[in-house]
């Protein structure tokens, strides 16, 4: 039985699953070659639930994403696997009927909200937008949800700030409208692209906090893209780790901080700085760079960055790893053995982190 | 915005200051300093006949024996306020805004130029609203549909429109339209909107289409280049994010910011137009303006060159300012200051 099957089951086989995504794959054929963003990736999720999807950039995080948006239809992007929303199959759906489901069942919150929103239009007139494709409503009806939307998520005096442009908006100001915006229809499910990232640390805190605690008002699914472990240890019940197009390691939030089994993972972890540890113990990077989405390294796409290769030998190189259980509800895609593994987490990571 | 307005319009007055003093230079300094004397100037104000003596009188009244500055300063109070001019038997007065009188028919210049306003405003006006509509539509559609045969159509036929001249253009069709197929007007004909506007469309159609070609062709091109970089914009992700109708992703958040650089371009394209469109008046001989001028520059009448001359000036300047203010309609985050 192979990982991918094994986690994430049919959609029948869990009905208490909202969201499952089986083998999903974005493929996108350019002049160079085909680059295979997203290559095999599956998860589940249920509401009131937080996933965090963690990787570098060109990891394939946000591509996965914008697939269960549908937002790749009517480009170049060959689109395979499956992903069921709440009983219902989208990579197969027609687009008008995702688009229906976008922004009302399912929404998403963007990585800079400066130019996420459009610059010609009142912030105001954006939330009633959203609202009203969903909601046969009149102007006015929609005017005071938006209104309503803004006080909830924290903005000062809404019912002037409605009119404003988002350029009139402080950063934070205008990610908590953006938000606003993808909560207009109360969707079930809230996938939020580096929420936090073109953001000033203070305001990071802020908008993360904002996040929690509309997730538990509305009870919804989040998906949280993030390249920042940080953000995912505030926020994330599951993470998967991706690399490269592919999960490398997908578990509970406490396992995988508690006993990461990935290199990568160990690397992501490395690269969190440390300012209780001397200078040079503080910053651990990960050699090298992300591999080109075209050229993909054979084998395990991560050995050339990889420290413990040398543990394994050939496979590495020849063979890809699949994801396997190592323990409930965690799995990795690694050749390195459990006794290996458990030695230099033991030995050589732990200490250092 | 009402500060921002009152001082673009003084400036605008400025502007045309400098403008009317450049052009009282060019017809009346510039030949002073290339050698010609007083008599030289005002020899053009009288017949062929007349004798030294005629002419050096001539000379006294129009004042060419004054300084410049007072020169100039009749020039531009008979622009403002008018101006009196005695010629021999009665003194005449040439009204506000006086541009003097045509050295061949005597006619004074003004009113000759509001005659004529009225058809290039229409030409202006109906060639205008077709290249917008048509080049922003076909613009639109190569960028949606990047690459198709309508996209490399569509952008040929942009390139054989800015390439062609508008008497090539404008008399091949003619050739075709009036004169083999006879469903247009032959030209030199036009009828004055309020008075049949379905007769004024006929006359004019055949030169607003010849004139909209040309400039569709860089609307297109425009266009087509401004929406293929908008609709990478992250705000196009956000509007189809929301579950918008691709329609309404294209049509409101894409079109709507494509359109900002078009808008001052179209201000100042047609303000330019309004000036006299030379090539389309003389190919379809339509009295406008830019017949008007073209006939006066080959008899050498002064008068009237220098009135083209203003009000070219005039609506160009003012076109500036129209496009200044809509710009920051059309743009919220642009404040006029």
């Amino acid at each position: 039985m192979t990982g991918t099957e094994d986690m994430a089951g049919t959609a029948r086989d869990r009905p208490e699953d909202f969201l499952t995504v089986r083998d999903l794959r974005v493929h996108f054929p350019t002049d160079d070659g085909l680059v295979r963003a997203v290559d095999g990736v599956s998860f589940r999720l249920q509401r009131g639930r937080t996933l965090g999807i963690v990787g570098e950039s060109g990891s394939g995080k946000s591509v996965a994403s914008l697939a269960v948006m549908g937002l790749h239809s009517g480009g170049p992007a060959r689109i395979s696997g499956e992903i069921w929303l709440d009983g219902e199959e989208l990579v197969g759906a027609s687009a008008e009927r995702v688009r229906r489901l976008r922004g009302a069942k399912m929404a998403m919150i963007f990585q800079d909200p400066l130019s996420a929103m459009h610059p010609f239009y009142t912030v105001g007139a954006q939330i009633i937008e959203a609202y009203r494709i969903h909601n046969d409503v009149r102007r006015s009806v929609a005017r005071a949800h938006a209104i309503d939307l803004l006080a909830r998520v924290g903005i000062p005096e809404p019912a002037s700030r409605v009119d404003d442009y988002p350029h009139q908006f402080s950063g934070g100001m205008r990610q908590r409208a953006m938000i606003a915006m993808a909560l207009s229809c109360d969707p079930e499910l809230l996938i939020a692209d580096e929420p936090t990232t073109a953001l000033d640390v203070t305001v990071q805190a802020q908008i993360l906090d904002l996040i929690r605690e509309l997730q538990a008002e509305f009870h919804s699914a989040v998906i949280i893209i993030t390249h920042d472990l940080g953000v995912v240890a505030e926020l994330a019940d599951d993470v998967l780790v991706m690399y490269a197009g592919k999960p490398v390691e997908y578990g509970s939030a406490t396992d995988l901080f508690d006993l990461p089994q990935h290199p990568y993972t160990w690397g992501l972890l490395g690269s969190m700085p440390r300012l209780d540890r001397d200078r040079s113990e503080r910053l651990l990077p990960i050699p090298g760079t992300p591999p080109s989405l075209i050229t993909v390294p054979p084998g395990c796409a991560f050995h050339p960055r990889c420290g413990h290769t040398d543990a394994v030998g050939t496979a590495c190189r020849e063979k890809v790893p699949e994801l396997t259980e190592v323990a409930p509800e965690h799995r990795i895609a690694c050749h390195l053995g459990a006794a290996q593994r458990e030695r230099i987490w033991r030995t050589e990571i732990a200490p250092k982190l | 915005m009402i500060v921002f307005i009152i001082r673009r319009l003084v400036g605008a007055v400025l502007l045309l200051f400098v403008v009317s003093a450049v052009t009282f230079s060019i017809f009346f300094v510039v030949p002073r300093l290339a050698g010609a004397t007083a008599e030289d100037l005002a020899s053009r104000y009288v017949g062929k006949t007349a004798d030294e003596q005629q002419v050096r009188q001539m000379a006294d009244k129009l004042g060419f024996h004054d300084p410049l500055v007072v020169q100039y300063g009749r020039f531009a109070k008979g622009i403002v306020a008018g101006a009196d001019y005695d010629y021999g038997p009665a003194a005449e007065h040439c009204p506000a805004p006086c541009f003097g009188y045509s050295f061949l028919t005597q006619a004074p210049v003004w009113p000759d130029l509001l005659d004529r306003l009225p058809v290039t405003a229409s030409l202006a006006a109906g060639a205008s609203a077709i290249w917008l509509l048509a080049g922003v539509a076909t613009g639109v559609i190569s960028a949606l549909r990047r690459g198709s045969i309508f996209d490399r159509a569509a952008m040929g036929v942009a390139l054989a429109g800015v390439s062609l001249p508008i008497f090539f253009t404008g008399l091949l069709a003619l050739g075709i339209f009036s004169y083999t197929l006879g469903v247009t007007a032959p030209g030199s004909s036009y009828t004055a909107l309020a008075e049949d506007p379905a007769q004024w469309a006929y006359d004019l159609i055949l030169p607003w289409i010849t004139i909209a070609f040309l400039y569709a062709a860089g609307y297109a091109r425009l266009t087509s280049s401004g929406m293929l970089e908008t609709m990478s914009e992250d705000f196009i992700r956000t509007a189809r994010a929301k579950g918008l109708p691709e329609r309404t992703v294209v049509l409101k958040h894409g079109l709507r910011a494509t359109l900002t650089p078009i808008v001052t371009i179209f201000g100042l394209d047609v303000g330019l137009l309004l000036g006299g469109a030379i090539l389309t008046e003389s190919t379809f001989s339509l009295n406008g303006i830019g017949r008007y001028a073209i006939l006066a520059i080959g008899a050498n009448d002064l008068p009237k060159v220098m009135g083209v001359t203003m009000v070219a000036a005039f609506f160009i300047v003012l076109a500036n300012l129209v496009v200044d203010i809509l710009y920051a309609v059309v743009d919220p985050r642009v404040r006029l200051t």
